[in-house]
């Protein structure tokens, strides 16, 4: 690796102010665009703007989308993850590589998978219809996609640190007769609290965000269907500018939050793995 | 608690980690299972704990059947090879772990906990984490945690492995003393012949999967049954040789009473550097050699002899013989060699 010290002053000044200009153009600005926007017509606007039943309906919308995708891909990542760290069986790696599939494919065509699945002309749409379920157009189905498309980051977070960390303390745990779930909650939990919740806050970031999968199944109703984002891009549509970029404020402030939650977990994550990195080396 | 291991296999795809082991352990006492890294002795340990799963064979505790019991009911005291303390858990919780999860009472727990750390040495240091421990801490917290539940059978997994020489020292008398007055059943795997030798009542030499030899140390170092064990066991001087009429085999000057292997047969034969007698002065049945190179070794010299044809043989003399007969590089001696090992090779020349 070339170290910075290799480089002459000029180049290493040019690489910084280049990093800046690119992160002020094209993070700050935009962020700094969202909140002028919002409160350009003044705070009483603002206010409205967001009190609105639609957008509070948007906003309920998207916490329990986020809130179902969260808890589900929590219990399933923490699952992946367990069993393809601490369990030897056929299909692993298949199992490891499936996992990345909704980062690979387009937002939009999952939520095509999912009209092809519950449509009209898919797979279980007149059985649904039969029985008088809505999945597609409906709360199920922005769910449905937003869990998609946001499965994998628990997973993701979690397989690298319980790899590291090894089977060795679940399987002292077993010998001094705990059982699985005893074993889960005293020894594994502890170990990987920290990479959990950085993977919980990344997946509710992705979740809260979605705009792809869910603008496809949504059928954007309003006060039914709409979650944030797609609130935003109805808003903006309609020339309701101050609205629409007083409620994409709200959005940008989940961010901001998320982000510094996001870098207290890590700080603490990356301690843990640089102990636990120690830990092994010291013994070796 | 008796341990008992019948017929035990364990592959790894193509790879026979154990294939075919039977060996039986008494109760109260203390073996050792040796082997370079790789032979098997770790897996084989790691089936009695009940952490792997034999392909076939069983594994019998007290007498009892236990193949198919889980872990956590073989009630086996297990030390990890990188001792696999609780990261999150200070001293005195990891050593309490045990007891907890089976629901002891709270106050039988604390009092197990201050026995366990007087008998470890480690009193006051009960709110440490184990990363603020040094290795030989770590392994004696990891040897209280497992006693903590009263095991009926300790098993140790290269328990000195990782420390170094002057603690493995300390740590080695410590553990024979602990078995000597708990008396445990006790079982470690080791690659270290010394340690195997100095510690264990009882030593199964394992290579490859299989066991190679079974017996008491001094049976192991001095009758050894298999090449590899003359040659895994103790240095060793190793000539090949081939067989000639009457029972005889030569290398160089050395003449060797080999025993009934027919004319013709190659064999190989081991003697120690101990059992290399050398001197200054001519006595019977001793060939002349020059020293070529000499190696302080402590308590002993170890010396290279050339006895000509490009023959060297290597020779360990006490310190204080060796000064007092000026063995020095260059000096024309006399030795003789007072024990050695034959093994008849299977194939014919």
């Amino acid at each position: 690796m070339i170290g910075p010290r290799n480089e002459s002053p000029l180049v290493q000044g040019l690489l910084i102010t280049l990093t800046y200009v690119f992160l002020g153009l094209f993070l700050l600005l935009p962020l700094v665009t969202v909140f002028s926007g919002a409160l350009k017509s003044g705070w009483s606007v603002y206010l409205a703007a967001i009190s609105e039943p639609e957008t509070l309906h948007a906003v309920k919308l998207t916490v329990l989308a986020a809130g179902v995708s969260v808890l589900l891909n929590t219990v399933f990542g923490v699952c992946a993850a367990w069993a393809i760290t601490k369990l030897d069986f056929p299909g692993k790696n298949v199992l490891n590589a499936l996992i990345d599939l909704p980062l690979t494919v387009s937002p939009v065509i999952s939520g095509l998978i999912f009209v092809l699945l519950f449509g009209m002309q898919g797979w279980f749409g007149p059985w649904l219809d039969a029985h008088d379920l809505k999945i597609l157009f409906a709360v199920p189905g922005i769910v449905l996609a937003t869990a998609f498309v946001t499965f994998p980051y628990v997973a993701r977070e979690l397989i690298p640190l319980m790899e590291e960390q090894g089977r060795d303390e679940e399987e002292a745990s077993l010998v001094l007769g705990a059982g699985g779930w005893q074993t889960f909650w005293k020894v594994t939990l502890p170990n990987i609290r920290w990479g959990l919740l950085y993977g919980v806050i990344l997946c509710n970031a992705r979740a809260m965000g979605e705009f792809g999968a869910v603008s496809v199944v949504s059928g954007h109703i309003r006060g039914l269907t709409n979650t944030l984002p797609l609130h935003v891009e109805i808003l903006y549509n309609e020339y309701a500018f101050a609205a629409s970029f007083a409620v994409a404020s709200l959005l940008a402030l989940l961010a901001l939050l998320t982000l510094a939650i996001k870098n207290f977990a890590q700080w603490k994550n990356a301690r843990l793995l640089r102990e636990a990195s120690q830990v092994s080396e010291g013994e070796s | 608690m008796s341990i008992e291991v019948k017929n035990l296999v364990k592959s790894y795809g193509a790879f026979h980690a154990v294939d075919h082991v039977s060996f039986k352990l008494e109760t109260g006492e203390l073996m050792a299972l040796l082997g370079p890294s790789g032979s098997g002795k770790s897996t084989l340990l790691r089936m009695i704990a009940g952490l792997e799963t034999p392909d076939q064979g069983e594994v019998h505790l007290t007498g009892r059947e236990a193949t198919t019991l889980s872990a956590r009911d073989r009630n086996i005291g297990f030390v990890f090879q990188h001792y696999a303390l609780f990261k999150h858990m200070n001293v005195r919780e990891n050593i309490a772990f045990g007891m907890r999860v089976r629901k002891a009472p709270e106050a039988e727990i604390e009092e197990r906990v201050d026995e366990l750390l007087a008998l470890v040495q480690l009193q006051g240091y009960g709110k440490r984490f184990p990363s603020q421990l040094s290795g030989g801490q770590r392994q004696r917290v990891a040897v209280a945690r497992a006693l903590a539940p009263r095991p009926k059978v300790l098993l140790l997994d290269e328990p000195f492995g990782a420390l170094d020489a002057k603690v493995k020292e300390e740590l080695r008398a410590w553990i024979r003393r602990l078995h000597e007055e708990s008396g445990m059943t006790t079982l470690f795997v080791t690659h270290d012949q010394d340690e195997a030798l100095e510690v264990a009542k009882k030593i199964v030499i394992m290579n490859h999967g299989k066991i190679e030899q079974e017996g008491t140390p001094l049976e192991i170092f001095d009758r050894p049954k298999t090449h590899f064990v003359a040659e895994f066991v103790g240095e060793s001087n190793s000539i090949d040789v081939v067989a000639e009429n009457q029972g005889l085999a030569v290398w160089g000057p050395l003449r060797f009473s080999i025993g009934d292997i027919p004319a013709g047969r190659r064999a190989r034969i081991y003697f120690r550097p101990h059992d290399v007698y050398v001197s200054t002065q001519q006595e019977s049945l001793q060939v002349p050699g020059t020293i070529e190179t000499t190696r302080f070794k402590g308590a002993f010299m170890e010396l290279e002899i050339s006895i000509g044809e490009g023959k060297n043989v290597v020779a360990h003399v006490p310190k204080g013989v060796s000064l007092a007969s000026g063995f020095e590089k260059g000096r024309h001696v006399w030795l003789g060699i007072t024990g050695f090992h034959v093994f008849q090779d299977s194939v014919t020349v």
